[in-house]
């Protein structure tokens, strides 16, 4: 698999803390999991990568320009429709206003939420928020989106909505480098998994060999902790 | 998004109601003194005046001194005042074209009606004598105005020299002739008023007139037109023309036409 | 007490007469602390969504300037724009001393640092929760600015509301620059100052009853609208 991401001696502190340190990461796979304990520096490798944040050591190398997008663990609305809330990033990215409707509403059908367009964001549950934010997030048409614990917060059933919208994603051909805490779901999704612990990068296996036969101690524990 | 469209429409609401609020009629502005105001004058007169000619008058009411000086910045068309040396300074420097006399009332000196200080009579010298020194309280303007002026001269006169027998019984309040007489009522102090605020004056509390019909109580008003040479966006003619309508058979019987209560407030006197 | 319900019922009395001078009066009033609150709204939300969320130097002790205006004596702010308007000083050619222009300015002055410094904390407050979100999306600063303002629509009215009350409630700046003239610059404070001069104390009252009534049918107003605003629009 072509490297599309190359990350060099990363690393990011906050005054004195140390929260992310010498990461090196290749990532190439089409799907990958970040994985590891809380305060392992999943979501802030996250956000580095979205460029969210800045490093303040080491280096980001894209291999060419890709567009991204970004979905949070709690969705953030605008106080507007629905669509609107959709529309909003199109405009941001200069799509024509004629298209941005056209745009919005497909990805609104593609989350199976149609019937809501017209409805105030903000007074939608989690889980429909949740996937208005990725039906926002689709319609950019992003070669890479991130995802961070994007079914943290969410009850099973819009769970699994989620992940079915994020795999479709996927099918699409876009990349997904996702944080999460249910291993289940990384399962289903990722082909690769990055461990992390304690800001440090400490494995990058395909998945099916990260469950089955981890690599470090340290992921045989945490796979043992989070399954029992 | 919206946004702009939100602070458009607050831009042009607001800029409706500000051109909205701009009447524009003919109008000029006199510089005038809380007494003429608040007496109720200018209620009577500038009804009468903007009928017969067509202008019409706004009046700021201040305190003399505090009058002069908006007209020397230019801020009037006719000042119309009560105090006769800075009238004729104004003048003297330039600021006015002419002084003419146009009135007079009477000052008034108010007391308790108990009298404690025994200040009551015909001679305001003796009674100012008899407060200072029974150092009954006494409550001042103290703001510069045309009766501050006057009241300092009656101190003078009487030969009370203020720096060294001022005292917490000499109140200096820095107001206007009605928050004066509030606070003189609420002292039951002594206090020097012109005779038409008084009149008109509701909260008077254990208040009278003390002393009155002293001569030297008379209180002349004169009427200037702010000389064009210093700014030119005076407006000449027409504050010519209240001037001349105020010194005029017609004025001066409006004047004297203006009572409360029966009782008549100013004189006029004006000289042709 | 005696004097308290005495005025109450002159109030009554004034507003059920139904008074034409009374009503130009509070008219006035409106119109001229409206105009104000509308101007430092366009003025000041800009300004406080600057504030929050731009970076610039000295960002920082403008915002304790801004709060610190907040308690800008309205006489001081009176004899400033006195002396802006004034026909000797540097706006005196336009004439527009002893006017509702005149009043509208001062108050716009007095009140676009509170409109000011309370954008700027509520926008701060959406900045915290939205930054993320809007920068991903690929916002600029100023075009987060603008949404979060248009985003914070509804608590913005409070803002406005605080300007609007201080702007109408204040005595010291309108009378300086209006000059209280009869009819024309003459407004429901400058009138309570007046009679109180007169010693006339029931009617200031009343006329301060007036206004405190006139004040709160406009906070309710606002309030209902908001309600029904943010209901529809949430």
């Amino acid at each position: 698999m072509a490297c599309w991401l190359e990350l060099q001696g990363l690393g990011l502190t906050e005054g004195a803390v140390r929260i992310l340190a010498d990461v090196d990461l290749k990532l190439g796979a089409g799907r990958t999991a970040l994985l590891g304990p809380n305060g392992a520096g999943k979501s802030t490798l996250l956000r580095l990568m979205h460029g969210l944040l800045h490093p303040s050591a080491g280096r980001i190398v894209w291999s060419q320009p890709l567009t991204q997008a970004m979905v949070f663990q709690r969705p953030i609305m605008l106080r507007a429709s629905v669509l609107a809330n959709i529309e909003y990033g199109l405009d941001l990215r200069g799509v024509p206003a004629a298209d941005r409707h056209v745009r919005a509403r497909t990805a609104l059908e593609r989350v199976g939420l149609p019937e809501l367009a017209g409805r105030q964001a903000r007074k939608l549950s989690g889980g429909e928020q949740q996937r208005v934010a990725l039906a926002r997030a689709w319609a950019l048409e992003p070669q890479v989106l991130f995802l961070d614990e994007p079914t943290a917060s969410l009850d099973p059933a819009s769970s699994r909505e989620v992940e079915r919208i994020i795999r479709e994603i996927a099918a699409g051909g876009t990349k997904i480098v996702m944080t999460t805490h249910n291993l289940g779901q990384a399962h289903r999704i990722a082909e690769e998994v990055v461990y992390l612990e304690e800001g440090r990068l400490l494995e990058q296996t395909p998945a099916d060999e990260f469950f089955g036969q981890p690599r470090t101690s340290a992921a045989r524990n945490f796979i043992h902790d989070e399954r029992y | 998004m919206q946004v702009f469209g939100m602070f458009r429409s607050c831009l042009i609401v607001g800029v409706m109601l500000v051109s909205g609020a701009q009447a524009q009629d003919r109008f000029i502005t006199v510089a005038s003194t809380t007494s003429t105001e608040q007496s109720g004058l200018f209620g009577h007169l500038l009804p009468v005046f903007e009928k017969t000619s067509g202008i019409k008058v706004r009046v700021v009411a201040l305190g003399t001194g505090q009058a002069l000086d908006l007209a020397r910045r230019g801020d009037a068309d006719v000042v119309f005042v009560h105090d006769k040396a800075a009238e004729e300074k104004f003048v003297a420097e330039g600021f006015g074209v002419k002084r003419q006399e146009v009135m007079y009332n009477d000052f008034v000196m108010i007391g308790p009606k108990a009298d404690p200080a025994k200040a009551a009579g015909k001679d305001i010298l003796a009674g100012l004598r008899r407060i200072a020194a029974a150092q009954a309280p006494f409550v001042s303007r103290g703001d510069k105005s045309g009766t501050h002026a006057a009241e300092l001269r009656y101190w003078k006169a009487a030969g009370v020299d203020l720096a060294t027998t001022k005292g917490p019984w000499y109140r200096d309040t820095g107001s206007g002739m009605g928050p004066a007489l509030n606070t003189a009522a609420s002292m039951n102090a002594y206090i020097l008023a012109d005779r038409g605020t008084w009149l008109n004056f509701k909260n008077r509390g254990e208040l009278g007139i003390v002393v009155e019909g002293d001569k030297a109580l008379f209180n002349q008003y004169g009427v200037i037109l702010v000389n064009p040479a210093k700014h030119a966006h005076v407006k000449q003619a027409d504050g010519q023309a209240f001037i001349d309508w105020m010194v005029s058979a017609a004025g001066q019987q409006a004047i004297a036409d203006y009572k409360i209560g029966g009782e008549q407030l100013f004189f006029p006197n004006a000289t042709k | 007490m005696n004097d308290l319900s005495a005025s109450l019922a002159l109030a009554g009395d004034l507003v059920a007469a139904g008074d034409a001078k009374l009503a130009a009066i509070v008219w006035l009033s409106l119109k001229v602390s409206l105009s104000a609150t509308a101007l430092s709204c366009v003025l000041g939300m800009p300004l406080g969504a600057l504030l929050s969320v731009g970076r610039f130097p000295g960002r920082r002790p403008l915002i304790v300037l801004f709060n610190g205006l907040m308690g800008l004596p309205p006489v001081v702010v009176g004899l400033l724009v006195y002396l802006l308007l004034s026909r000797a000083g540097p706006l005196g050619q336009f004439g527009l001393l002893f006017t509702p222009s005149a009043m509208i300015i001062a108050q716009t002055v007095l009140i676009t640092p509170i409109i000011a410094a309370l954008t700027r904390q509520v926008i701060e407050d959406e900045w915290r929760e939205y930054r993320e979100q809007l920068r991903s999306l690929g916002a600029s600063r100023a075009r987060a600015g603008r949404t979060l303002l248009w985003n914070a629509r509804f608590s913005l009215t409070t803002a406005g509301l605080a300007g609007f009350g201080r702007a109408v409630a204040e005595v010291g700046a309108v009378m300086i620059v209006g000059g209280n003239i009869d009819g024309v610059t003459r407004v429901m404070t400058t009138t309570i100052a007046l009679e109180t001069s007169k010693g006339d104390l029931p009617l200031a009252l009343a006329l301060g009853a007036i206004l405190i009534a006139v004040v709160l049918i406009i906070n309710a107003g606002a309030y209902l609208l908001r309600q029904w605003a943010e209901r529809r629009w949430g």
